[in-house]
Formats: C-alpha cells, structure tokens, sequence
C-alpha cells in the first residue's frame, strides 16, 4: 500500500483533470479564446447585474437632457428623448444574450438531432432530407429571417423563431458529415444488436459523439444570432421600442442625429461588435482545442 | 463531363421548385392581402364588394393550388408577370435592381480578395508571429462587425473630418461613373471588410495546410526561390477553399444586403425584398426569393465546375 501510492500518483494520467485545470490550460494555451471568454463573462454580469450597474432606468424620457453629450451625469450620452445611452446598453446586453442563447442552442440542437438522424437511417430519408436542406439554405438567412418576422409578427420569442430557423439545416448538414463516419462504429454496430430502438441509438450513442462539432456550431451561432437580432431590430422588424437592444437603437433617430449626436450610433455599435467578437474569438480557439481537423467557414 | 452538367442542371429543377413552393405559401400565410393594405388608408369607404373586385382582377380568388399552377406555368414560359403593387412587368422591376446589386457585389469582392490573399498569406508564412495574431483579430473583428454599422460610422466620419457626405441618390454607372463609384465605394468598403475575414481566414488555413505538403518541401530543396514557390505551388493550390467561400459570400450578397442597403439608401435587391414583403405584393416577393435562390445555387454549380477545371484530380462522373 505504502508502496503503490507513490506510483499511482506518478502514473495516474491527468485526462480526468478537474474543469479548473482544464480552463487554466485552455487560457494559457489559447490566450486570445481566454479574452473572448473573459469578455462573455463580463457581460453575463453586466445583464444579470443590469439594475444594480445602470444609472438610469432605460426607459426614463427625460426632454431636458435631450441629445446631451456623454458627461459625467450621463457617461455615453443621451439620445432623442434623453435616455441614457448607457443605462440602455446594459439593459440591452440581456436582449442580445436571451436571443442569441436561445436560438443558437434550440437551432443548433434541432439540427444536430436531424443531421444525425439523416447519417444514421442513411438511403432514401438522408436523401430527401439533403434535398430539404438544401432549399432551405438556398434562401439568404435574412431573407428567411425577414419572411418569417412578417408572418409571425414582432415578439421577442417570434424573433428568436425566425433567427432559430435559418440556423437549423445549416447545423444539420455539418453534423451530418461528422455522424456519418460514427455511423460504421462498431459501438453502433453492437448497440443495434443489442436491439436497441433507433431513438436510443441516436440520442445514447451517436449525440454525444458529435458533442465537439455540436459546440463548434452553438459557439458560431451565437455570434450570428446576435448580429441577426440587431439587423433584424434595425429594420424595425425585431425588438420594438421602448424595449432596449442594440440593434434598435442604432434604427432612426442615431443616423438622423449622427453628426450632432454622433454617440448615439458609435456605442451600439461597439457593443454589438464587441460580443459578437468575444464569441468569435472563444468560439475559434474551443475549436482548435476540440477538433484542430474540423474547419467551418 | 458534359453528363454531369447537364445532371447537375437538372437537379436544380427540384431545389428551385422546393424554393417556390416554400415562398409561395409562405406568403399566402402572412396576415394580410395586397388588397386590404392598399385601401387600409380610406377606412370603411371601400366596400367589401370593391374589395372582392380588386381581388378578382389579381387573381387572388381563386384556389391557391390553381394561382399556385399558374404562376409556376408562368415561370416555366420565363413570364414573371406583373407586380401586384405597380402593376409594372416584373423583369422591369428588377432589372436596374439587379444591376446595382450585382454591381455594389463584384466591387465588394474586389475590396475582399484584394486584402484577403495578402493578409492571408502572410498569416500563413509567419504562423503564430504578432503578425498573425494581428491579422487574425483584424479578421475576427471583421466578422463581428455588422457592415451596416460600419456603413453609418463611415458616413459618420467623412461627415464630421471631411464634411462631406457621399451622394445619396443612385446614379448608373453608365451616366457618371464618377458620381456612381463615388456613391458605391463605401458599401463596397462596408461590406468588402466582412467579406474579406471570411476569405483571410480561409486563405491562412488553406496555405498553412498546403505549405506542409511534400511538393513545397520538394521545391524548396530544388532551391527554387521563395516567391516562385509561393505563387506557383503553394498559392494555385490554396486557391480551391479560397475560391468556394469568395463564390459563396458573392451569391450571398445578392440577396443578403438588405441592411447595408438600407444604410446608404441604395435601391437593390434587398430593398426591393423588404419593401415588397411589407406590401404583400406576392408575385414580386416570389419572383425576387426565386432569382436569388437561382443566383445561389448557380454560383454553387459553376464553382464545383471551377474545382475540375483548376484541379485535374477531380473528374466529375
């Protein structure tokens, strides 16, 4: 016993590392994906602790300080009807962040179920279904976006229908090129001897093999989702006022007022960039990490 | 060769008509007709009866399977119709659109592949230097950054540094030329920044991956010089990747710009679609979500044609 333990530590292979170890070394490994996390994580606080970190309610008209610079009172400004540019960025981070979350991962999980089922039944079905997904990315995801907007109406669940949507073949035909190779895995070979139903095998057995490509996806979606949200917002086709959200703010009065007020159009923007960039940056680097063959666009 | 164009010809029949039938019936669900929005403005002084008139004289009476064949029918003969909102031909419609699209699209693709390939393959080259960390946020950022907010802050700053504002009605190319490059270049330069992250970043890994390959190791031991290797081995080689997400951003502008344009007050394709979605005008819509669809999977066509053109190892069957 006295004897074994040493060994034991010395050869005890670190794969089973505890996730704190494994972030430190994804941070020191891939300091730009570090950054993009660190930037996701400030801005989960910053929309979480929105009502503690906002000086003004986002709402709040205020015709005195109409248009009025940043200054100490209001550090990004006003705009048209004197809200607090920065009040509205913080409240609007929880808007970009609930429609980005939601619709990356519900469409990024509708596709990864219809991509891997497309893999596994394989024949006619992978052949319809391929002829399906084709259709559907032959529409540009806007226009998809904008025509399912106009049907459903101006909600904020209708909006993440419409951004969700566009994303789901999409998904689909990336993890269906990663399934088909986990398809002649002798596990799923002996799982169907076993005489397992197919539901089980594609949700036991071939899911959680297509996890890496499957992140991959949700990490790039997320980006997408939020700059469809603020496009869609600024077409006034998205979030309606006086809710708060980036794209929205940047529609009308910020390019009418953009040479005396041009903070109302510069700080959106930023914001917009800046998350979109952070989970870009983290998206990338957790795909060198997971799978340095699997390259997307 | 000749069996395998004419098959892939052939299979876009099917996708096409996919795209018809999804946009067709998409429109007949949203809330609304054509009809009502038109008179919404008089209230109650148009009749019901007027209004089944109006109806009957577009032909939105009839049962949807029978516009349906109709329009379809219609296609097939290459008649679009008339739009139901101006009443114009429909080819009318489209045509000075079409020509600003696919204009602001080549200026874009020239501004993207002009910075891409340097910028990607100097990333490439020296891999992992600050060089190409640098070019590697610069395309990250591009992807981050919506273009039509980059549209705004470029107005912004010619507005406030130079105080002057770019035309903001559209004049073709063939009247001035100088006004229209003027007025187009900076949606080119907008949209060409997000285009061309795309392409540098695929330019840096399609090099990194060819500059390990045996062929270069092989040309530089012959003592060839390194520029010589770079543009005829390795870059001829990258160019396959390069070129399908180039092909692919290009069919995507097409359609795809409706904000950008919406920015700089450009009458394309995109605001077309915006602004005939908002009227209900059906046979326009469809017309519209069908060109681009067919630029879409035409652009998909000729570049699996350009594969077994630049690359010989690839024949198609």
């Amino acid at each position: 016993m006295a004897l074994a333990r040493p060994l034991e530590t010395v050869e005890a292979p670190p794969a089973q590392a505890g996730w704190l170890a494994t972030s430190v070394e994804f941070c020191r490994r891939r300091p730009l994906g570090a950054v993009g996390a660190a930037i996701i994580v400030v801005m989960f606080v910053v929309a979480l602790a929105a009502p503690v970190l906002a000086p003004y309610d986002p709402q709040l008209v205020d015709f005195a300080a109409m248009l009025a610079r940043p200054s100490p009172a209001h550090w990004l400004g006003t705009d048209s009807f004197g809200r607090d540019v920065l009040s509205r960025l913080i409240y609007g981070s929880r808007t970009a962040l609930i429609v980005g979350f939601v619709s990356a991962f519900v469409g990024a999980t509708l596709g990864a179920v219809l991509g891997v089922g497309s893999a596994y039944f394989g024949g006619r079905v992978d052949l319809y279904m391929q002829r399906l997904m084709d259709i559907f990315i032959s529409f540009p995801l806007i226009i998809l976006a904008l025509a399912l907007v106009a049907i459903l109406g101006n909600s904020i669940p209708n909006l993440i229908t419409a951004i969700t949507v566009p994303m789901i073949p999409r998904c689909a035909l990336v993890i269906r090129s990663s399934a088909l190779s986990i398809r002649e895995m002798p596990y799923v070979d002996a799982a169907r001897a076993a005489g397992f139903g197919h539901s089980r095998i594609i949700l036991r057995h071939m899911l959680p093999n297509v996890m890496a490509p499957y992140l991959i996806m949700v990490t790039a979606f997320l980006g997408q989702a939020i700059l469809l949200e603020a496009s869609l917002s600024f077409l006034g086709l998205g979030v309606q006022e006086p809710l708060p959200a980036w794209g929205l703010m940047l529609r009308g009065a910020a390019v009418e007022f953009a040479e005396t007020a041009p903070w109302m159009a510069i700080f959106p923007g930023v914001a917009i960039s800046l998350s979109v960039f952070a989970f870009n940056l983290f998206g990338d680097s957790l795909r060198d990490a997971l799978d340095p063959r699997l390259r997307t666009q | 060769m000749a069996r395998y164009v004419v098959k892939r010809l052939l299979l876009m029949v099917p996708t096409l008509l996919g795209v018809a039938v999804i946009i067709f019936f998409l429109m007949r669900v949203v809330p609304g007709d054509i009809v009502e929005l038109r008179f919404a403005g008089e209230g109650a002084s148009v009749s019901r009866d007027n209004l089944d008139k109006e109806r009957a004289r577009l032909g939105l009476d009839e049962p949807l399977w029978k516009q349906f064949i109709t329009w379809i029918w219609g296609i097939a003969r290459l008649d679009f119709g008339t739009s139901m909102w101006t009443g114009a031909p429909i080819t009318e419609e489209i045509r000075l659109r079409f020509a600003l699209s696919l204009q602001l699209a080549i200026m874009a693709t020239v501004v993207a592949v002009l910075l891409a390939l340097p910028l990607g393959v100097l990333a490439a080259l020296k891999q992992d230097s600050w060089l190409d960390y640098a070019v590697r946020i610069f395309a990250i950022a591009g992807l981050a950054t919506p273009s039509f907010w980059l549209g705004i802050v470029f107005i912004l700053a010619l507005l406030i540094v130079f105080k002057w504002l770019p035309p903001m009605v559209y004049t073709p190319f063939w009247v001035s030329p100088w006004q229209n490059m003027l007025q187009l270049i900076w949606p080119a330069l907008a949209v060409g920044y997000r285009y061309s992250a795309v392409a540098t970043r695929m330019t840096r890994s399609a090099m990194l991956e060819v500059l390990r390959e045996d062929y270069i190791r092989t040309a530089r031991a012959k003592g060839l010089w390194q520029r010589l290797i770079l543009s005829r081995h390795a870059l001829r080689n990258a160019m396959l990747p390069v070129l399908t997400v180039v092909a692919l951003e290009f069919a995507f502008l097409m359609g795809g710009l409706v904000v950008t344009e919406q920015v700089f007050n450009l009458n394309g394709l995109g605001l077309l679609f915006v602004e005939s979605v908002a009227h209900r005008d059906y046979t326009l819509t469809q017309a519209l979500v069908l060109l681009v669809a067919f630029v879409f999977i035409f652009v998909n066509f000729l570049v699996d044609l350009a594969y077994a053109w630049i690359d010989p190892r690839i024949r198609f069957r």
